[in-house]
C-alpha cells in the first residue's frame, strides 16, 4: 500500500506504488464494463448452481433444480437414436436375407449394423476383424467349418455351436487316444497322412500307413482326401487353414483328445434384426459363399 | 495544511507519522473502474467521408445482396453462387465448389487477405481499421442513424443532459428500434449464406426456419446491436488484437493520420488584430478549435501524436481542411502521410514516397507466392479423387485353394454433378483378379457407380496366387481409376501383402 500516492510526470496518471527496476506502474482504472462482466459471469454461476448439479455433498451432491444428468442425457441419445434405428430394423427383420444382399439401401445399412454388433459380440473370439485365434475360427477366409452360404452363417448365429440350445449345431469327434481307438503309432502316421493332404509330410512311409488309419476312421466325416463336411462340422484337413493348429504336434493331439469348439445360440440373446445384420457382414468379410 | 508549505516539515521530529492515506481519500482521488466516457462524434464532409460512405455503401451491399446471386450448375447441384452447405458438406463460390477434404482452399484463402492486410498496412496504413473493417461500417450505419433521429453532436450531448421526457423517451425508443432492425437484417442475412435465400428468407418470416437458423439471427442480431449500437470504439481499443500489433507493420514510410506541429504551433484561438497586422505573425496555423476532436469517431485528440485508438478513417482531415479553408490557410494541416515526410517538411525538404521497401517487398513476394500456389491448385482440381485404405485385421487371408486375398475399402470421390461410373483396375500383382461385394465374377476390372457430388465407397477384394509373389511379403499394387468422358481418372498406390518366404 503506498503511503502517499504518487503521480506520473509525463501523463499525469496515479502510479500503484509498484516499481521494478526503476518502472513504475500506472493505476489505470479498469473500464466499468469489465466490472459488470465480471458481476454477470458471477450471476451466471449462481443461476448454475439452482439449475444443475452443482454442491458434493458426503453422500452425492445437488440435483439442481432442471433434475439434468449427464447420464440421463445420453440415456436419451441412447433411446432417440434406438427409435431412429427403427423402421430400417424392422424392415430388415421382414425382409429374406437374399432380400437384403439385392436392396443396396438394406445391405449397406446391414454391413454398418453388422459390423457394430461384431465389434461388442463376436470380436472376443473371432478377432475384431474377424482372423479370428486358436480355437476360433477365421471368418475371413473361404475355409468354412459349418458352411459359408448366407444362410448356413445365419443358421449358425441363431442357434450357435455345440450348446445347449436344442437345435444347436452338434457333432462330436471321438477320443481317438484317450478312449483307446487307436494307437499312439497309428495316431502318429495318420498326422502324418494329414500333413501329407496339404503337401508338407517328410514321412512318405508313415504318411502311407496313415492313409489306411484315415480311410476306416476320418473319412465318414472329413470325406475323401481330407475335403471336410459342412454338414458335420468337420473341417477341411487339405487347405492348410486351421483352426486349432496345423503342426504335427496340434494335429496329434487333436486326434488323441479330439475338438470340440462351442459358440453360443444368439437367438437367444440378439433380436433377428441384429442376427440377420451379423450374417450379411461375416458373409461380405470376403470368404461368404 | 495551512497554504504553501508541505506537512512534513510542520512534524516535530520525535513522533513518527504514518502518512496513510484512507481508501476513500483515495478513491475520490482515483476510482477503482472508470466509466466510459460517452463519444459524440460531430457529423463532417469531405473528400475522405465521401469515400468512406463510398466503402461503406459497397460493403453493405455485398453482404446483403451476395447470397441473393444465382449460378446456374445444372440439376444435381444448388444454384446458389455463394453458399456454404453445411449438411452436404459443400461450399460453393460461383465456379468453385469446395469439399471437406480440400478446406487448404479456405486456409490458402484466410492466409492470403492475412498478408494482402500487412501489405496495405504497410503502404497506405489503418485502411482495413478506418474504413472497410465491419466493426466500422457498422458503427458508422448506426451513427447515421443516431444523426438522423437525435440530431448532431450538439443536439445529442444536450439530450443526454437533458431530463426525462416524452420526447426524449420517444427519440431514444426509435433510435434503439432502428438499431435493433438493422441488427436483425444483419443477422437474418448471415444464415441467408448457409442455405437457399429465396427459400429461408420465406422460412424466417413464417416461423418455419430451424432452430440452428432462429439462434443465429439472435445472435448476430445481439452482437451487432452491443458492438455496433453500445461498444463502438471500445471494440477497437479494448476487445481487437489488430490495433495491438499492427504497428509491427508500420514504419517511417507508412501512411498515417499526422498533425504538421511543425507548422499548426503554437496553436490558440484566431485574435482580432489591428487593422494591418498580421493575425499569424509568431503563432500557429492550428486555430484550436477542435474541430478535429469533435469528429473523431474514438474521441481522441490526433495534434497528441500516434496513438492505438486512431483507426485512420481520416474524418479529422476534412474537419480540418474546411477550418483551415474558412481561415484561409494552406490545406493538410492534419492529413494522411508519412512520417518521414513529416520531418522532411518540418526541415522544408520536398516530401518523397517510398512505396518500395524491404518490407513491402517481403509482403508483396509472400502474397505472390502463396497467390500462386493456391492458383495452381484450383487449376490443377480434380473432378475425381480416390483413397484406398486396406485392411489390416488380418493383413491377408489364405484361401482354400491356397491363394492370397487381400481386402481393401475404396472410397471415389465423385465432384461433379452427374452419376459416374468408373472402371478400377490393380497393376503391379502377377495373376491378381478383383472382386467385390455384390460382384463375385472375378474379374480384371470392377466397375464403380457414383453418384452425383458424393463418395461411393465399397470393399473389393484382391486376390492372388501365391507363386507369383515369388515369397514377397509385401509387393506394390497401384489402383487405377478410370472414369468415362469427363470423369476423369485417380491413382492409388497400396501394397499386396502375403506370407513371406
Amino acid at each position: 500500500m503506498p503511503t502517499k500516492i504518487e503521480k506520473d510526470a509525463v501523463t499525469g496518471t496515479e502510479t500503484t506504488g509498484h516499481e521494478w527496476d526503476g518502472i513504475k506502474e500506472l493505476n489505470t482504472p479498469l473500464p466499468k464494463w469489465w466490472l459488470y462482466s465480471y458481476y454477470a459471469t458471477i450471476l451466471w454461476s449462481i443461476a448454475y448452481f439452482v439449475l444443475y448439479p452443482a454442491w458434493p455433498s458426503l453422500s452425492g451432491h445437488t440435483p439442481g433444480v432442471l433434475g439434468w444428468t449427464m447420464r440421463g442425457e445420453i440415456a436419451a441419445e441412447m433411446e432417440a437414436a434406438k427409435a431412429a434405428q427403427g423402421p430400417m430394423l424392422r424392415r430388415i427383420a421382414a425382409s429374406s436375407l437374399d432380400d437384403i444382399r439385392k436392396s443396396t439401401d438394406l445391405q449397406a445399412y446391414a454391413m454398418a449394423g453388422g459390423r457394430s454388433a461384431f465389434g461388442v459380440q463376436c470380436a472376443p473370439c473371432h478377432g475384431a476383424g474377424g482372423a479370428g485365434a486358436k480355437g476360433f475360427p477365421n471368418l475371413v477366409d473361404d475355409s468354412w467349418i459349418w458352411g459359408g452360404t448366407l444362410d448356413d452363417i445365419y443358421t449358425t448365429i441363431q442357434f450357435g455351436i455345440r450348446n445347449a440350445n436344442d437345435k444347436s449345431r452338434l457333432s462330436q469327434m471321438p477320443r481317438f487316444g484317450v478312449d483307446g481307438m487307436l494307437t499312439a503309432a497309428q495316431i502318429d502316421d495318420v498326422a502324418e497322412y494329414v500333413l501329407s493332404l496339404s503337401r508338407r509330410s517328410r514321412d512318405a512311409g508313415a504318411a502311407k500307413r496313415g492313409e489306411a488309419v484315415y480311410a476306416e476312421n476320418c473319412v465318414a466325416c472329413h470325406q475323401e482326401g481330407g475335403k471336410g463336411n459342412p454338414e458335420m462340422g468337420a473341417p477341411n484337413l487339405a487347405a492348410n487353414i486351421w483352426t486349432f493348429g496345423g503342426d504335427k504336434a496340434t494335429i496329434v493331439e487333436s486326434v488323441r483328445n479330439a475338438r470340440a469348439g462351442s459358440m453360443p445360440a444368439w437367438i437367444d440373446r440378439l433380436d433377428d434384426a441384429t442376427i440377420k445384420m451379423l450374417a450379411v457382414y461375416v458373409h461380405a468379410l470376403g470368404g461368404g459363399k | 495544511m495551512d497554504g504553501g508549505s508541505t506537512s512534513e516539515t510542520r512534524v516535530p521530529p520525535s513522533v513518527a507519522v504514518d502518512e496513510a492515506v484512507s481508501t476513500k481519500v483515495q478513491i475520490a482521488a482515483q476510482p477503482l473502474y472508470a466509466s466510459r466516457i460517452k463519444v459524440h462524434p460531430k457529423s463532417v464532409s469531405g473528400f475522405y467521408r465521401t469515400i468512406k460512405w463510398a466503402v461503406l455503401g459497397f460493403c453493405l451491399s455485398v453482404y446483403y445482396l451476395a447470397p441473393w446471386l444465382r449460378w446456374d450448375r445444372g440439376p444435381n447441384a444448388p444454384d446458389q453462387a455463394i453458399l456454404i452447405d453445411m449438411p452436404g458438406r459443400k461450399a460453393y463460390f460461383f465456379m468453385i465448389e469446395i469439399w471437406p477434404q480440400e478446406v487448404y482452399f479456405l486456409t490458402g484463402l484466410l492466409v492470403i487477405a492475412a498478408i494482402v492486410l500487412f501489405l496495405v498496412t504497410s503502404l497506405f496504413g489503418r485502411l482495413w481499421c478506418g474504413y472497410a473493417c465491419p466493426q466500422t461500417v457498422w458503427t458508422d450505419l448506426f451513427m447515421l442513424v443516431e444523426r438522423w433521429i437525435e440530431g448532431d453532436r450538439n443536439a445529442r450531448i444536450k439530450l443526454d443532459a437533458a431530463p426525462n421526457s416524452v420526447s426524449k423517451i420517444a427519440k431514444r425508443t426509435a433510435k434503439h428500434a432502428s438499431w435493433l432492425a438493422i441488427a436483425a437484417a444483419t443477422g437474418g442475412a448471415w444464415v441467408l449464406y448457409f442455405g437457399d435465400a429465396p427459400t429461408l428468407i420465406g422460412e424466417i418470416f413464417t416461423g418455419r426456419a430451424s432452430v440452428t437458423e432462429y439462434f443465429f439471427i439472435g445472435l448476430f442480431t445481439a452482437t451487432t446491436y452491443t458492438l455496433a449500437g453500445l461498444a463502438r470504439e471500445q471494440v477497437c481499443t479494448y476487445m481487437c488484437p489488430w490495433p495491438r500489433f499492427q504497428s509491427a507493420m508500420l514504419d517511417d514510410q507508412s501512411y498515417v493520420v499526422t498533425y504538421e506541429a511543425w507548422r499548426g504551433e503554437p496553436r490558440g484561438k484566431l485574435a482580432k488584430k489591428a487593422e494591418g497586422a498580421d493575425p499569424w505573425a509568431g503563432r500557429g496555423d492550428c486555430v484550436d478549435c477542435n474541430s478535429c476532436v469533435a469528429t473523431c469517431p474514438t474521441g481522441i485528440d490526433i495534434r497528441d501524436g500516434q496513438q492505438l485508438e486512431c483507426i485512420g478513417c481520416g474524418l479529422c482531415v476534412d474537419a480540418c481542411d474546411a477550418v483551415m479553408a474558412k481561415v484561409n490557410r494552406p490545406l493538410g494541416l492534419i492529413r494522411f502521410d508519412t512520417l518521414a515526410n513529416q520531418q522532411a517538411r518540418a526541415c522544408g525538404a520536398p516530401a518523397t514516397h517510398k512505396f518500395v521497401r524491404p518490407r513491402t517487398i517481403l509482403y508483396a513476394s509472400v502474397l505472390a507466392v502463396v497467390g500462386s500456389v493456391m492458383l495452381a491448385a484450383l487449376l490443377l482440381r480434380t473432378t475425381v479423387e480416390m483413397n484406398v485404405l486396406r485392411d489390416r485385421n488380418p493383413l491377408f487371408s489364405t484361401l482354400v485353394d491356397g491363394r492370397i486375398r487381400n481386402a481393401y475399402t475404396i472410397h471415389v470421390l465423385n465432384k461433379t454433378h452427374a452419376e459416374q461410373v468408373y472402371t478400377l483396375r490393380a497393376a503391379g500383382v502377377p495373376g491378381a483378379v478383383l472382386t467385390a461385394i455384390g460382384d463375385d465374377t472375378p474379374g480384371d476390372t470392377l466397375r464403380i457407380v457414383a453418384k452425383p457430388d458424393s463418395v461411393a465407397n465399397s470393399r473389393i477384394f484382391v486376390t492372388a496366387p501365391l507363386a507369383g509373389l515369388r515369397g514377397d511379403a509385401s509387393t506394390k499394387i497401384e489402383f487405377r481409376l478410370d472414369g468415362a468422358s469427363g470423369g476423369g481418372r485417380a491413382e492409388y498406390r497400396s501394397v499386396f501383402l502375403a506370407p513371406g518366404r
